[in-house]
C-alpha cells in the first residue's frame, strides 16, 4: 500500500524511508555500550553462581580467593543482610534474593560477588571461592508444584503454605461453560509455549559510580526504563541517604533489550552497594552464559485450550486454563494490575460470543521471570493459543483455515469493537490483510499443489496466522508499574537558528528512535528531521517516562512528541500572526511555514518564526521555543496482520524447509517504512526462533541442559527464510498521528504461522498439534509413530 | 567465560615449538586456529599453563599435489580449503566439509590441522579423512617426521596418536584415480552446530563397479568411525539400490550414537542410514561426472 507523505524529502516527516541517524556511529563501531565505559579507579565484579537448582548453603570460604593478588573483597548474602539489602522487591511485588543467606533456588543463581582490580582477576577470584552445598530435590515440573508432598519453596513469605503465587481469571465462566455444554463442535488441545530467553547480543551490565563527597550515585546501566530505575533505587536505598535527586541513571547505547533489560538483576544491586561502601566505580558485565542461564526468562505457559463452534465452523466460545511457571519468584515485568499481562487479547481477531480464561502461577526451582520478550506482556502466548486453535477447528469441521478465518473475523464496520474479554479494539480490517497475504503468496494454487504432493507422498504445509496485537500501555486509569502511571514524555527545545533537541522518557535499544521521533517532530513543525537531535536515557536531562518495552514508544512517547510539537506550532502561529500583522485565523499551515490565506506570497518559515521567538517575540508572550508533553493514552492500539508460511518437509530426516513466508502487517500510519520493515524482519526471525529452535530444557535435577549458545539455538541469517513483507494501513483513530506499535507484531504473529504450516503438512496423518519448537527430530518421531517415515 | 591465567609462547620454528612442548609437557597446548581450544579455555574446561601459538611458523599453510599425494599444510584455514580452486575442481568432498564447519568467521581462523589434532569425533574432517584414507604427518624432535595412517590416529576422547612432543604438520591423501568421487553431509540443528550425524563417502567406479570405497561417520561414536562392514559389502560390486541400502543398514547398526538434545539414539542411527544412502549417490554422480 502506497504511503502518502505530507512533507518534502528535505523535511522527511512521516512516511519517508529516511536512513537511520544513529547508524553512522553503530556501523563504524562507535556505539557507546555499557562495557565501553571505563572510569578512573574502576573496580570489577564477578559473580559466583550455584551449580545446584535447590540447595542449602553450608559454608562459603573466601580464603583462597582473597589470597589472589588484586582480589579486594568477597561479598555474600550475610554481608548484605547487615544493610537490609539481601532481598529486593520485584516489579510484581514479589521478593527476590540479591544474594542468598542460606538457600539457593535455581541453578546459576548468584551466591557471592568478588571485587577485584581487574576483570580477569575477578574471574579467578570467583573460581577460587569455595562453597559447600547440601543439595535438595528441586521442583522442576510446574505440574508438581502444588502436590501435597512438594517442598515449600518460599517459607520466607509469611503465611505461605504452598507454591501457588496467584490465580487470575477474566470473562464469563458460567456463560462460557453453558455455551460449551450446548455447542455442536468443540475442540481441545494442550499447548505449551516454551521457556525461552531474549538472548540479546549485548548482555546486561552496569557501572555503579558513587561519589562520596557529593553523595551522588551515577548508575550507568543496561536498562530499558532508566527513570523508573532511578525511582526504585531511591525507594530501596533512601534509608542510607541516597535520595532521588542524588541518583542519576544513564542508559547508554543498548545492544538489544527485548524486555530482558526491564528487570533489576541482583548484579546491579550488588554493584551499587559495593560502590556505595568503597566510594569507587564498580563495573559488572555478565558473560554470555550468565546472561542465558540466570537472567529472566520469557513465556513458559502450559495452556489447556478449548474452542466451541457450530457445525459450520462459526466460532462461538473460548475457554483456556493456564499453568504459568514463574521460577522461584514472580519477576515478570507486567503492569501492576495485570499479573498475566495482556493475555486476555486471546480472543484474537475473531468475533466471540463469550470467553473465559483463568490462570494459576506457581513457583519452581528455575530462574525467575517472565519478561515480555518482544511482546506486549504475554501476547505471544495468547496469539499462539488462538491461532493454533482456529486451525484445529478448521481441521475438525473440514474447512480451509483461510475460509474459516474470513468467516469469523471481526468485521471492519464493527470497530471500535468490544471484545468478549473486555478490550476495546481501536481499528482493524482483518479481511483485507488476509486477502492481501493470500494474493501475494498465491494461496489457491498452493492448496492445489499440496493436494498433488500428497498423492505423491510428499509433505507440504501451508500455515496462516491472523493475529491481533495490543500495544501502547497504557491509559493511566488501568496501567502502572509500581504505582507509576504508564504515560510517557517528550520535551522539545528549538534553538534560535531553528534546529532542535528533543528528549524522551523512553530508551531505544535498536528501534531507531533517534530517527523516527525526529520524523514525527519534522512532520508537525516542518523542521528537517536531520536537524532534530533526539536524546534519551539520561535521567538528569530527559523528562520522566516509563521506558521502552511492549511496543509502547510510538503509541505513547511518539504521541507525546506530536503533542509537544503541536503546542509549539500553536505558539508559532501566534508569532507568525504578529510578524505578518494578520490575525491567527488568517494563517494557513503547510509543513515548514505559515502563509496568509489568499496571499501565499506572504509567509514566514518555521525557522524565521523560531528566530523571532528569541529575538522579536510579541509583548506578553514568553520568549523561547520549548514545549514538553506528558501523554496519557486514551486507549491501547491494536496492530494486526496476516502471515502465511509454506513449508516442505523431508519425510526421511524430518527436516523442515520454509519455502515462503509472507507477512502483511498493519501498524496504522507509518513513520518510517524502512525502519518498520527492518523491525518486521528482526521480529519474524525472533518468531522463527521459538517455532523451530529455542527452548530451555532442564533435567529432573533442575540442571539447564542448554545454557550456552552451542545448544540454545538462536537462529541466524542462514536459518531465516526470505521474508516477504507488505502492508495495509488502518490508522488508529485515537492516536495523534494515527500510528500503532509494530516492533512486536512479527514476534507474536510468526510462531503460529510456522507451527500451523508444519501441522498442516502432517494433518492427513492424523496430527492435530505439535508443541513448538518443532524440530526435525520431533517431526521424524511423529512420522515414525504414524508409520510415515520414509 | 574468562580463561584462567596462562603464559603465551609464539615460536618461529617447529624445532622451537617442539622444545617448548618438551619443556612444559602436560601444561602446554598448541594453539592453531583456536576455535576449539579457546572456547574450552573460556569455559575453564581446559586450563593450560602454557599456550604455544604456532601461527608464526612459516611454511605450514598450503594445498598442493605432489608425489602422488594431495598435501595440505596443518595451518591451512578452513576458508582456504573452502575456496581452493584445486579442491573445488578435483576434491569436492572438501567443499562439502568446510562449508558445514561453523560459520565464515570461524572458518577464517580454524585450521584443518587443528580440526584433526583436537581428536573430537564431533568434528567434520575426521570422517572425510577416514573416507579418503589420509595419512597424518607428525613432526617431532630434530624435524623427524612420522607418518600415521588415519585409522591409527584417533585413539580416544580428545586423544590422538600424536606424542606429547610432536606437532601435526601435514595431511596427505593419495590422489584418487580417475572415476573417483566423494561427498559429505551432516545434519545439524542450525549453522555452527556439531553434527546430529554425518557421513563421508569416497568411492571409485570402474565401469559401474566399485573399486574403492571409504566411509567415515561423524559424531555417532566415541571416536571418528570407519563404517567397515558398509565398505566391505560395496567393494567390488555394482552399486544397486538394494546393496546401498544394506550398506547403510550396517552403518546404522555399527555406530554407537547416544541420545542427547540433537535426538535419540534411534533417530541418529536412522539418519546415518539415510545420509549414507544419499552420500553414496552423490559420490557416484561425481565419480561419473569426473
Amino acid at each position: 500500500m502506497e504511503i502518502q507523505c505530507k512533507t518534502s524529502k528535505e523535511i522527511s516527516g512521516m512516511g519517508h524511508p529516511m536512513k537511520r541517524k544513529e547508524d553512522a556511529r553503530f556501523i563504524q563501531g562507535h556505539g557507546r555500550y555499557i562495557d565501553d565505559i571505563k572510569l578512573p579507579g574502576m573496580l570489577y565484579m564477578d559473580i559466583v553462581r550455584s551449580p545446584y537448582a535447590y540447595a542449602k548453603i553450608k559454608s562459603i570460604n573466601a580464603e583462597k580467593a582473597l589470597a589472589i593478588p588484586g582480589v579486594l573483597a568477597v561479598i555474600t548474602g550475610k554481608d548484605l543482610e547487615k544493610y537490609g539489602l539481601h532481598w529486593m522487591p520485584t516489579i510484581m511485588s514479589d521478593t527476590q534474593m540479591v544474594l542468598p543467606t542460606d538457600t539457593v533456588m535455581y541453578q546459576a543463581q548468584e551466591v557471592a560477588a568478588v571485587i577485584a582490580t581487574e576483570r580477569y582477576i575477578a574471574a579467578d577470584g570467583a573460581d577460587a571461592v569455595e562453597v559447600e552445598y547440601e543439595p535438595m530435590k528441586p521442583i522442576v515440573d510446574p505440574h508438581t508444584s502444588l502436590d501435597k508432598d512438594a517442598p515449600l519453596l518460599r517459607p520466607d513469605k509469611p503465611g505461605k503454605t504452598d507454591n501457588h503465587i496467584w490465580h487470575w481469571e477474566v470473562g464469563d465462566r458460567e456463560a462460557t461453560d453453558e455455551l460449551f455444554n450446548k455447542a455442536e463442535v468443540t475442540v481441545k488441545e494442550q499447548i505449551y509455549v516454551p521457556r525461552i530467553h531474549v538472548a540479546s547480543i549485548e548482555t546486561c551490565g552496569c557501572v555503579a559510580d558513587y561519589d562520596k563527597i557529593e553523595n551522588k550515585l551515577t548508575m550507568f546501566m543496561t536498562t530499558q526504563a532508566p527513570h523508573a530505575i532511578r525511582t526504585v533505587i531511591a525507594l530501596v536505598a533512601g534509608h542510607v541517604g541516597l535520595t532521588e535527586e542524588k541518583i542519576r541513571v544513564i542508559s547508554p547505547d543498548i545492544g538489544g533489550g527485548f524486555g530482558g533489560k526491564v528487570p533489576v538483576y541482583p548484579g546491579y544491586v550488588i554493584a551499587i552497594a559495593v560502590s556505595f561502601l568503597v566510594g569507587k566505580p564498580v563495573k559488572w558485565i555478565e558473560d554470555r552464559s550468565e546472561n542465558l542461564q540466570a537472567d529472566s526468562f520469557a513465556r513458559d505457559y502450559h495452556m489447556t485450550c478449548e474452542l466451541a463452534a457450530d457445525k459450520n465452523g462459526r466460532i462461538q466460545g473460548l475457554r483456556i486454563k493456564t499453568l504459568a511457571d514463574h521460577g522461584y519468584t514472580d519477576a515478570a515485568a507486567n503492569p501492576s494490575k495485570f499479573p498475566a499481562g495482556m493475555y486476555s487479547i486471546v480472543t484474537g481477531s475473531y468475533d466471540f460470543q463469550t470467553a473465559f480464561t483463568e490462570m494459576d502461577a506457581v513457583y519452581t526451582n528455575k530462574p525467575p521471570g517472565g519478561v515480555a520478550y518482544r511482546c506486549s506482556f504475554r501476547v505471544t502466548e495468547a496469539v499462539h493459543a488462538i491461532e493454533r486453535m482456529v486451525d484445529r477447528l478448521a481441521l475438525e469441521v473440514k474447512k480451509d483455515p483461510a475460509e474459516l478465518r474470513m468467516e469469523n473475523f471481526i468485521k471492519k464496520e464493527q470497530f471500535p469493537y468490544k471484545s468478549a474479554l473486555g478490550w476495546e479494539y481501536d481499528s482493524g480490517d482483518y479481511h483485507a490483510a488476509l486477502k492481501k497475504a493470500m494474493d501475494i503468496i498465491g494461496y489457491d494454487e498452493l492448496r492445489k499443489e499440496q493436494a498433488e504432493k500428497r498423492k505423491e507422498g510428499k509433505l507440504m504445509g501451508i500455515g496462516i496466522s491472523s493475529f491481533t496485537e495490543i500495544v501502547g500501555a497504557g491509559p493511566s486509569r488501568h496501567f502502572d508499574i509500581l504505582g507509576l502511571k504508564m504515560f510517557d514524555s517528550c520535551e522539545i527545545r528549538v534553538h534560535p537558528t531553528g534546529k532542535a533537541i528533543a528528549r524522551f522518557g523512553t530508551k531505544s535499544q535498536g528501534q531507531g528512535h533517534e530517527t523516527t521521533y525526529a520524523q514525527i517532530i519534522a512532520e508537525e513543525l516542518g523542521i528537517p528531521a536531520e536537524h532534530i537531535q533526539v536524546e534519551e536515557g539520561d535521567t538528569d536531562t530527559a523528562p520522566y517516562g516509563l521506558g521502552t518495552y511492549a511496543s509502547r514508544s510510538t503509541p505513547v512517547a511518539g504521541a507525546a512528541a506530536a503533542k509537544a510539537a503541536r503546542k509549539l506550532r500553536d505558539k508559532a502561529r501566534k508569532i507568525a500572526a504578529y510578524l505578518m500583522e494578520v490575525s491567527e485565523e488568517d494563517l494557513e499551515w503547510e509543513p515548514g511555514k505559515f502563509s496568509v490565506k489568499g496571499a501565499p506570497e506572504k509567509s514566514k518559515t518555521i525557522q524565521e518564526i523560531v528566530f523571532a521567538a528569541y529575538t522579536n517575540h510579541p509583548l506578553g508572550m514568553e520568549a523561547g521555543f520549548e514545549a514538553v508533553h506528558y501523554y496519557d493514552p486514551p486507549n491501547l492500539t491494536f496492530p494486526f496482520g496476516s502471515y502465511i508460511c509454506v513449508v516442505d518437509i523431508d519425510n526421511k530426516t524430518g527436516e523442515i524447509k520454509i519455502r515462503r513466508f509472507v507477512a502483511v502487517d498493519d501498524c496504522g500510519n507509518i513513520i518510517n517504512p524502512m525502519i518498520v520493515e527492518g523491525q518486521i524482519h528482526g521480529g519474524l526471525t525472533q518468531g522463527l526462533a521459538p517455532a523451530m529452535y529455542e527452548e530451555f530444557i532442564y533435567d529432573e535435577d533442575g540442571n539447564l541442559l542448554n545454557g550456552t549458545l552451542m545448544d540454545y539455538l538462536v537462529p541466524t541469517a542462514v536459518e531465516s527464510p526470505h521474508w516477504e513483507t507488505d502492508r495495509t494501513i488502518t490508522p488508529s483513530p485515537h492516536h495523534p498521528i494515527g500510528a500503532k506499535g509494530v516492533g512486536e507484531s512479527p514476534t507474536v504473529g510468526a510462531p503460529p504461522a510456522i507451527a500451523n504450516a508444519i501441522v498442516d503438512a502432517l494433518s492427513h496423518l492424523g496430527v492435530t498439534h505439535l508443541d513448538i519448537p518443532i524440530t526435525p527430530f520431533k517431526v521424524w518421531k511423529v512420522l515414525k509413530e504414524k508409520g510415515a517415515a520414509g | 567465560m574468562i580463561a584462567q591465567s596462562f603464559d603465551y609462547e609464539s615460536p618461529g620454528t617447529i624445532a622451537e615449538a617442539i622444545s617448548l612442548l618438551q619443556k612444559y609437557g602436560d601444561e602446554a597446548k598448541i594453539l592453531s586456529g583456536g576455535h576449539s581450544l579457546i572456547p574450552m579455555m573460556k569455559l575453564r574446561f581446559a586450563r593450560p599453563g602454557y599456550v604455544i601459538d604456532i601461527n608464526n611458523i612459516p611454511g605450514l599453510s598450503y594445498i598442493k599435489e605432489e608425489d602422488g599425494y594431495l598435501k595440505i599444510g596443518a595451518l591451512t584455514r578452513e576458508s582456504e580449503i573452502e575456496h581452493s580452486g584445486l579442491l573445488k575442481s578435483k576434491y569436492p568432498i572438501f567443499g562439502d566439509v568446510s562449508k558445514l564447519i561453523a560459520d565464515p568467521s570461524v572458518r577464517n581462523m580454524g585450521t584443518i590441522g587443528g580440526n584433526l589434532a583436537h581428536g573430537d569425533a564431533a568434528n567434520d574432517h575426521p570422517a572425510a579423512m577416514l573416507a579418503l584414507r589420509a595419512e597424518i604427518v607428525a613432526t617431532g624432535e630434530g624435524d623427524q617426521q612420522r607418518v600415521i595412517p588415519i585409522d591409527e590416529f584417533f585413539q580416544g576422547f580428545f586423544a590422538t596418536a600424536l606424542k606429547p612432543d610432536e606437532i601435526l604438520t601435514e595431511i596427505r591423501i593419495p590422489i584418487p584415480p580417475e572415476g573417483s568421487g566423494g561427498a559429505y553431509h551432516k545434519l545439524e540443528r542450525k549453522v555452527g552446530d556439531y553434527a546430529t550425524a554425518g557421513v563421508a563417502v569416497q568411492l571409485m567406479l570402474d565401469y559401474g563397479v566399485c573399486t574403492y570405497i571409504g566411509i567415515g561417520l561423524t559424531n555417532v561414536s566415541a571416536l571418528p568411525l570407519r563404517a567397515s562392514r558398509s565398505e566391505e559389502i560395496l567393494l567390488g560390486k555394482t552399486l544397486t539400490d538394494d546393496l546401498i541400502n544394506e550398506s547403510a543398514q550396517y552403518a546404522s547398526e555399527d555406530c554407537s550414537p547416544s541420545t542427547d538434545l540433537r535426538g535419540s539414539e534411534e533417530y541418529k542411527r536412522a539418519m546415518v542410514k539415510e545420509l549414507l544412502i544419499r552420500m553414496v549417490h552423490r559420490a557416484m554422480d561425481r565419480a561419473v561426472a569426473e
